[in-house]
């Protein structure tokens, strides 16, 4: 199943022979992040290319950063992975495969993958990043998945609003919230089990998907096969894999997912001094407004005389109005030209033609959203290490 | 001739697209080579640790100032939050194994 693509394509035994030799162990090569103790493996999972290893079990696999220079939609066999926990439906059949939604609702469903497909699709464009994306540069550091900025990933998704789903149940006057439960679950019983919730309003708005496609194919296995929570502008933590639960509340969700887990400092700017604890917090939500210069890496030397810089943008779905790109460690700054707009929850392309005399330079990239927030120029700090946004800096030399 | 082989192609396809759609996904994982580095009573840190994640777990933490502090906190997290089952003549050799090793 999981190489069902390449058998369409008719590469059918080289893929059979490939997911074979799979379960072996493959020790590519390793990378080192850029912060202490960043040494990973590199390692190839069935239906994805070699990514960056940071746990085996359950997978989280990073992508490298030289990806998001190839283009504003991240392939399907790059697109990173996160699970919670390890007990994962690695068996489930797709054709058994079945959506319950219930709660408070008139009519309580039961939808096979089939019955989905056949509603009327919808298609959006939008960027996931995990909650913990970036935190390995987290100063100083805190606990948690040690990731650089590999974490996130942008595709075009496939699937059916999830208004039209619970239209369907009828949602009953004092609905407060609806939780997501997927098939994956813990080891053991003690261990909460990872479920989601959106306020009523959220979940209605018509944008947050239910899906079943990425970037013209089926989901990969460990990005949610076969059906996903998409929650656009929001962060991954929210977008529920496998999903197959859907309960609609009159109360606050009040899980351990929600309650304790995946919150973030309620301050202005939903930071606190370095090394202290908040007074109080609200769950993680929309993305904080980011840019990076893809073309380039840090460290890298370049030759005197014209270059373009190239990166990316996107914010919690304001949709992206400026990026600016100092070449002088932030004096001064010029405006980048926007590549093609594929919506306000997307990554937006940017280039900026440069010349470069000999000498060291510290390249910035700043974003502004069309409602106004930008990057600030140190980076906030949180316990969990959350909503990273400093304006990133790349040092070149030219000669 | 010409209509004997593309019926041929035609089930030959519905044969690949049935069974795929038929057929559970039986996804496979690589296996797991990350492993607890030498130490003070490995062999409880790996009966506890590894009965719900890997070992990278803990290798990809960062190198923290109060280790003791540190690696306590998150014992307690997974015993307390968890649910890790983890006997109390146990948390004292597991923290003392990650402070030391890590």
């Amino acid at each position: 199943m999981f190489d069902r693509r390449d058998l369409l394509r008719g590469a059918g035994l080289a893929a059979i022979t490939a997911a074979l030799n799979s379960t072996k162990a493959l020790a590519l090569d390793t990378v080192t992040l850029p912060f202490a103790n960043g040494e990973r493996p590199l390692v190839k999972y069935p239906q994805k290319r070699p990514l960056i290893g940071l746990t085996s079990r359950p997978p989280q696999l990073e992508t490298p950063f030289a990806v998001f220079n190839d283009g504003p939609i991240t392939p399907n066999n790059a697109f990173f992975v996160r699970y919670h926990l390890s007990d994962l439906p690695y068996n489930l059949d797709p054709d058994k495969f079945t959506l319950e939604v219930k709660g408070k609702v008139d009519k309580p469903l039961k939808l096979s993958l089939k019955d989905i497909r056949k509603m009327k699709a919808s298609e959006i464009v939008a960027v996931n990043q995990c909650s913990g994306n970036s935190r390995g540069f987290s100063d100083p550091r805190v606990a948690g998945g040690q990731l650089a900025n590999g974490a996130m990933g942008n595709a075009r998704w496939r699937g059916v609003p999830l208004k039209a789903v619970l239209e369907m149940a009828g949602v009953q006057g004092g609905a407060k919230q609806v939780t997501f439960n997927g098939m994956d679950g813990p080891v053991s019983d003690k261990t909460p089990d990872f479920v989601k919730a959106l306020d009523i309003d959220h979940a209605t708005d018509g944008e947050v998907m239910l899906a079943y496609g990425m970037n013209g194919e089926d989901l990969p296995f460990l990005n949610g096969f076969p059906l996903r929570l998409i929650v656009p502008g929001y962060y991954g933590t929210y977008w529920v894999k496998h999903l197959n639960e859907i309960t609609v509340v009159d109360n606050v969700y009040d899980g351990f997912w929600m309650k304790s887990a995946y919150r973030i400092p309620d301050t202005p700017n939903n930071a606190v001094e370095p090394g202290t604890a908040p007074k109080a917090t609200i769950p993680i939500n929309r993305f904080t407004i980011r840019s990076f210069i893809t073309s380039v890496n840090d460290g890298a030397k370049l030759k005197a005389g014209g270059t373009t810089l190239r990166g990316i943008a996107f914010d919690g779905g304001k949709g992206i109005k400026e990026v600016a790109v100092s070449t002088d460690g932030g004096k001064s700054w010029t405006s980048a030209t926007l590549g093609k707009d594929l919506g306000k929850y997307s990554f937006r392309e940017w280039k900026l033609p440069v010349k470069l005399a000999a000498g060291s330079y510290e390249l910035k990239v700043r974003a502004t959203g069309n409602g106004g927030e930008t990057q600030p120029d140190t980076p906030r700090w949180n316990p969990a290490g959350y909503l990273r946004n400093v304006v990133e800096t790349v040092r070149v030399t030219v000669a | 001739m010409q209509r004997t082989v593309l019926l041929a192609i035609t089930l030959a396809f519905a044969g690949v697209v049935g069974s795929a759609l038929a057929a559970p996904v039986n996804y496979k994982t690589p296996d797991e080579v990350a492993a607890f580095k030498p130490g003070p009573n490995l062999e409880v840190v790996q009966g506890n640790c590894s009965a719900c994640h890997s070992a990278d777990y803990i290798n990809t933490q960062p190198p923290m100032k109060d280790k003791k502090g540190f690696w306590q906190a998150e014992v307690t997290k997974m015993i307390k939050v968890y649910g890790a089952p983890i006997d109390d003549a146990d948390v004292g050799k597991i923290v003392d194994y990650l402070a030391a090793t890590y």
